[in-house]
């Protein structure tokens, strides 16, 4: 209990770990309850009022549809944070276990996994989903697929590591001497010791996520009109870049402020449970 | 050395041949059937026919791998399923634009992002070290298509500086010149976070050490302190951290290309997924791959050079 207490109050003391994890805390809770806070319908088109400028009934302007900017945001909201945090989800789950099962078992199994790996980690993200969502076309469910594909070798090389050097703990062969087998030892012993930093670099990942999505949506590979994201809201917005730039800049805002808040509480809880940077 | 560079040349071609393998399953085993996909629903069954005639998809699936990997290895990408022409002109031309706006983009973090992360590390908890650490976050937590649509607003549409579509014209260097700016700027900028982060992490790491106390305690000026014994080991994991990132740059060139409208390699594949023109998909896929095999051998000889534990692993 002394440790938690510990722990928290370090975390509280490092301000932009809190400002970041209370920013994601309040766009998660905005997008939420998008449906009751936005102030129009997402997909309501208003003829006579298209592509305004921000200020008035329409606080953030409307689309060349007349639909409302700020509306549209909050539930794009949604479906990027959506793909985000089930893409990491994916990623976490198989890459994990990938990186378990390589580092514990060893041998041809572990060479045959951890090669995989390194050259799915050579390739660029971006470039390995640009083409798995060239071929699958777009749509929600294969976008989180293929983003969770290509964390996967991401999450295995950090789950590998510390495996390899805890296998060779004393609690570790305990369990084996009582004749637990292979999984119980990696779901019950092993799992729990490197549970958090695989959450940790979850936490910066998702952003990572985010903006994958926003990338091939942007280029239309990801979810296409009309459901509103980030990414194809940027992308609607390019065309009317020179009399309305708002259309673009506030999802891209949106991005930024959600990335950022991950990034500053990914690394701010980084900095507590990591004893070296404690200095 | 010598043995080292070579064994290291020799491990791109597995590389390059793994990542073949994979596309050509992926193209092979994605849902649905390539030539209908291209020809649309309404297709004729002739037409679909004589497209999988043409495409060589009637053939077994072993003989059709042997046959793309044999072109390969000749160094024939196919021709494109939509136009017909040949995958490798296209590449040939596309190539050096996306290999300077890379370069150029790489230079510009650089040059930005190394003195910034190292004087970030001197003067720790100032409001130097605060600024360059935020901007350095909010770099990483952009999409750099956007950065570069706000360049393109800012020195494009507001202030028309700089031109913001195209590569140019291929006979006048300063145009060429101008036309990279903008694309080159904000995936420097993109270099420059990375960059900046890294290289304040390994400085500080460096500034502990015992070697530089040692240093001080027999009478060396700081400034020779600094720069003989605390850079150069800075710039060690530095630039082993920034070769990852020069592989996140390659990736990104790809958005940066679409914005800027950049006739390269990044541009013919995403052109190319839209047309569904599935044999110069594949092509370019196999050229990144090259290129990413050959960028991390060149990572990995640099260092060996840099620091000669690399190379007895």
């Amino acid at each position: 209990m002394r440790t938690r207490g510990r722990t928290w109050a370090t975390f509280t003391k490092n301000k932009s770990a809190l400002l970041g994890g209370c920013t994601a805390v309040l766009v998660a809770l905005v997008t939420i309850l998008a449906p009751f806070i936005a102030p129009h319908d997402p997909f309501a088109m208003d003829a006579r009022n298209y592509l305004a400028s921000p200020g008035g009934r329409h606080p953030l302007g409307t689309d060349r549809y007349g639909r409302d900017t700020l509306s549209r945001i909050l539930w794009g909201g949604r479906v990027s944070l959506a793909v985000g945090l089930s893409a990491v989800g994916i990623g976490m789950c198989l890459g994990t276990s990938l990186g378990l099962i390589a580092g514990y078992r060893g041998g041809l199994l572990d060479l045959a996994i951890m090669r995989g790996v390194d050259v799915l980690l050579s390739f660029p993200g971006l470039i390995t989903g640009l083409m798995v969502m060239a071929i699958l076309g777009p749509g929600l469910v294969k976008l989180i697929v293929t983003i969770g594909i290509v964390l996967t070798p991401r999450f295995a090389r950090v789950a590998y590591g510390p495996t390899l050097v805890l296998r060779e703990r004393d609690f570790v062969a305990a369990a084996r001497s009582i004749g637990s087998r292979g999984s119980r030892i990696v779901i019950c012993h092993l799992l729990p010791n490197i549970l958090g930093e695989v959450l940790v670099m979850g936490t910066l990942w998702t952003g990572t996520a985010i903006i994958y999505e926003a990338s091939l949506s942007f280029i239309g590979l990801g979810i296409s009109p009309p459901t509103p994201t980030w990414g194809n809201m940027i992308k609607d917005g390019v065309q009317f870049v020179t009399f309305s730039p708002w259309l673009s800049i506030f999802p891209g805002l949106a991005i930024l402020i959600t990335v950022l808040s991950l990034n500053m509480l990914g690394d701010g809880i980084r900095d507590v449970t990591d004893p070296k940077l404690q200095v | 050395m010598i043995a080292f560079v070579v064994r290291r040349a020799l491990l791109v071609v597995p590389t390059v041949l793994v990542v073949a393998t994979c596309v050509f399953l992926l193209l092979r085993f994605a849902p649905g059937d390539p030539a209908v996909a291209i020809l649309g629903d309404f297709a004729t069954r002739e037409a679909v026919e004589a497209l999988r005639a043409k495409m060589g998809l009637n053939q077994p699936l072993w003989r059709q791998y042997v046959d793309f990997i044999g072109r390969l290895a000749q160094g024939d990408l196919g021709s494109s399923l939509v136009t017909g022409a040949p995958v490798s002109a296209q590449v040939a031309r596309a190539l050096p634009h996306t290999i300077a706006l890379t370069l150029a983009g790489m230079v510009i973090g650089l040059v930005a992002g190394l003195p910034l992360g190292i004087l970030s590390a001197l003067r720790r908890n100032t409001l130097m070290d605060y600024l360059s650490r935020t901007i350095s976050l909010a770099g990483l937590s952009v999409p750099g298509f956007y950065v570069g649509i706000l360049l393109m607003l800012l020195f494009g549409v507001h202030w028309k500086i700089f031109p913001v579509v195209g590569a140019g014209n291929p006979g006048d260097l300063g145009d060429v010149l101008r036309h990279l700016f903008l694309p080159a700027l904000s995936l420097g900028l993109l270099m420059m976070a990375y960059v900046t982060r890294s290289a304040r992490s390994a400085m500080l790491n460096v500034l502990q050490e015992d070697f530089l106390r040692t240093a001080r305690a027999k009478g060396l000026a700081e400034v020779a302190v600094l720069s003989r014994h605390a850079l150069r080991n800075a710039l060690v994991p530095t630039i082993s951290v920034v070769s990852v990132y020069v592989i996140v740059l390659i990736g990104s060139s790809v958005m940066t290309e679409i914005v800027f409208s950049r006739p390269g390699l990044g541009k013919l594949m995403v052109d190319a997924t839209q047309r569904r023109d599935y044999t110069t998909i594949q092509s370019v896929m196999v050229v990144y791959a090259a290129i990413v095999a050959i960028v991390n051998a060149v990572v990995d000889v640099v260092y060996g050079f840099i620091d000669p534990r690399v190379r007895y692993d």
